[in-house]
């Protein structure tokens, strides 16, 4: 069964210790000025963002059809079967094509370095395949990060909305968005105040079907257009053949080529 | 003269040195260094000019070729190997430019084992390196010739017309593909841009840039190489250009039109006022020339045309792939000048080699009509008829 996060926005209290977490769960430098940037980049996986008293996670959203696996040309980022959407650097080329295509625009890039690697959240794939919960959940000290059956949390969401309708919007961010996502967002205030793209603009079409559309039609295109073409070129030169023929028939009597 | 050319050689030598600095830091201190791109900003100049635009200004061959091979129109044999040429350089110089876009260059050859069918980077970049082998053989025979290897020339020839059916082929599938790299992005890309009919967009404006390129080299070559203009030749696809334009603007409106963006592209914008130059040169001043007999059957006129429309698609390509992303991105992009003075460097160089090809190799075909070297050729369409002069060469 497919695995994913529940954040609940509400329970939130800034505390970043989920920052810290993932931090040391993915080797990367983490100190007061890290925790105080409020980007997502190459060093930080996840930010937590403060807007007065409330809270709000960003991180990789991890889609069912993620538009970044579906574009690497060399098939460097995947959906594992548990959930989380992995890269292997090995494979990637640098093309930063996952990048542009992200609705969330969640891959970072190694700007600086020789031998860039993309990077975001991963979703600690190593720690969900052992039965084990991300990083981010495991330390969160008020359960606004939970970790468990992506069918679980979603029934769990809508517990939530049905028994305090009053401290959320009633919507469960990530359910439905680009075809369900598994990381699933609850909240006071709408996620596009912090920088999240409004579920109206996503629409619930998974991304990679926009392009799937075109590139499916392709193996019926190839035959039909070289038929077309080597048909053009037979027409064309079969003309000239007979109407070189035709007039070495009727020598100079017609002269003319029809 | 000799003046002129030690001009353009200073300028030459001033590009690439600077454009080898720009290599150095690229290769030395990495892509951030060099560049304004940015995670708000993944693609720059590099892809949007140096990619998209290449590509779509190497289109003259597999419209040529096409029109010469299979149509049989013999008239425009003359320019099959310079667009030719043109085309086998200008991918190859998209080759070079992706050298330095791409983060892991020396993995490039990943593409052939690690294949993702689903995505349309893949096939772009298959149908590239295809085309640019394709390419190569078509050229091939240029070099044959001069080196008088007749037996490889003879192979080369017979395998000629399933050649140009694969470039035809190969061609289609990207030159459309570059424009379906952005359907997946229909949240990020601004409305005047994006649309489910971009590959058809882009299939046929690389119509318009190979017909307009073509005319462009035809007129450029005549003038600096001192050769006659084949007027008949650019009479003709100036009039394909006219009715490509037509093709082209009528498909925008409709789009604009059954999107309701209508009223949006008229109202002053940011994007708006890109989208109108956009529009200004690629369709509206060529249209209005091109209307006119008088500008259809003119040299210059003809060449005003086709760079205004060649300038007008590359602010297309330009405002696909950065001007509509900056109000999703919330950031202004603009090259850095290390940046653009690698992009620089590929044009340079690609004008050095064309120029090094023409002088060496057999490219244009000798001249059947009289030479009127001494003439300032492109105003030769104001002496006589050209619709009478076009008859008399046939």
């Amino acid at each position: 069964m497919s695995k994913a996060i529940l954040y609940d926005a509400t329970q939130c209290i800034g505390c970043k210790q989920c920052e810290g977490a993932c931090a040391q769960q993915n080797e990367l430098p983490y100190d007061d000025k890290i925790a105080a940037e409020s980007v997502q980049s190459e060093h930080k996986f996840t930010v937590v963002l403060a807007n007065d008293d409330k809270f709000m996670r960003r991180l990789c959203m991890h889609c069912k059809e993620p538009a970044c696996a579906s574009v690497c040309p060399v098939g460097a980022l995947h959906k594992t079967a548990e959930g989380p959407v992995v890269y292997d650097v090995y494979k990637c080329i640098g093309c930063r094509y996952c990048m542009v295509a992200c609705a969330f625009s969640q891959p970072k890039y190694e700007w600086g370095k020789l031998n860039p690697r993309v990077r975001k959240c991963i979703m600690c794939p190593d720690r969900v395949k052992a039965g084990r919960p991300t990083a981010c959940a495991e330390i969160c000290p008020t359960g606004a990060t939970k970790f468990g059956d992506r069918e679980a949390l979603i029934a769990d969401a809508k517990d939530r909305l049905r028994q305090n309708p009053g401290n959320y919007i009633n919507h469960i961010y990530g359910l439905e968005e680009v075809g369900g996502t598994s990381v699933l967002i609850l909240s006071a205030v709408p996620v596009e105040s912090y920088g999240y793209p409004a579920s109206a603009k996503l629409g619930e079409t998974p991304m990679p079907d926009y392009t799937f559309r075109v590139l499916s039609k392709i193996p019926d295109f190839v035959p039909l257009w070289v038929l077309v073409l080597g048909g053009v070129y037979w027409i064309t030169h079969r003309r000239e053949e007979v109407a070189l023929a035709e007039a070495s028939e009727h020598g100079g009597q017609q002269g003319g080529t029809k | 003269m000799k003046l002129k050319l030690t001009f353009w050689k200073v300028i030459f030598c001033l590009i690439m040195a600077m454009g080898l600095y720009s290599v150095f830091v690229r290769f030395y201190y990495g892509i951030g260094a060099v560049s304004n791109m940015s995670d708000k900003f993944p693609w720059g100049i590099w892809i949007g000019f140096d990619v998209l635009c290449g590509v779509m200004l190497a289109a003259g061959a597999f419209i040529v070729t096409g029109a010469v091979y299979l149509l049989n129109i013999q008239r425009l044999h003359a320019i099959a190997r310079p667009a030719v040429l043109t085309a086998f350089l200008g991918y190859c110089l998209v080759i070079v430019g992706l050298m330095f876009d791409l983060g892991r260059p020396w993995f490039i050859w990943h593409q052939l084992i690690y294949m993702n069918p689903h995505s349309v980077m893949f096939e772009v970049g298959f149908c590239v390196m295809f085309y640019t082998t394709v390419l190569m053989f078509e050229f091939s025979t240029a070099v044959l010739e001069r080196f008088n290897l007749v037996t490889p020339l003879k192979w080369v020839k017979a395998a000629l017309i399933p050649l140009v059916i694969m470039g035809i082929l190969l061609s289609t599938l990207h030159q459309s593909s570059l424009g379906t790299l952005y359907l997946i992005m229909p949240t990020k890309l601004n409305p005047f841009w994006y649309s489910p009919a971009l590959p058809f967009f882009f299939f046929i404006s690389a119509i318009a840039v190979g017909l307009a390129m073509t005319i462009f080299e035809s007129s450029l070559s005549s003038r600096v190489f001192g050769r006659q203009l084949e007027l008949p030749v650019v009479v003709e696809l100036g009039g394909a250009l006219y009715v490509t334009l037509w093709v082209y603007a009528l498909l925008r409106f409709e789009d604009y039109f059954h999107r309701g963006q209508l009223g949006n592209i008229l109202r002053p914008s940011y994007e708006a006022y890109f989208l109108w130059v956009e529009l200004l040169l690629a369709l509206v001043i060529p249209l209005i020339i091109l209307s006119f007999r008088k500008g259809r059957l003119s040299g210059f006129w003809l060449y005003v045309a086709s760079c205004s429309t060649l300038l007008g698609f590359v602010t297309n390509r330009l405002n696909v792939s950065i001007t509509g992303f900056e109000t999703w991105a919330g950031h202004h992009y603009y090259p850095r000048w290390t940046e653009a003075s690698i992009t620089a460097m590929i044009i340079a160089m690609g004008f050095f080699i064309f120029s090094l090809a023409v002088k060496y190799l057999p490219i244009f075909e000798d001249e059947h009509h009289a030479p009127a070297p001494d003439l300032p050729t492109l105003e030769l369409a104001e002496t006589p008829d050209p619709l009478q002069q076009s008859t008399l060469v046939n």
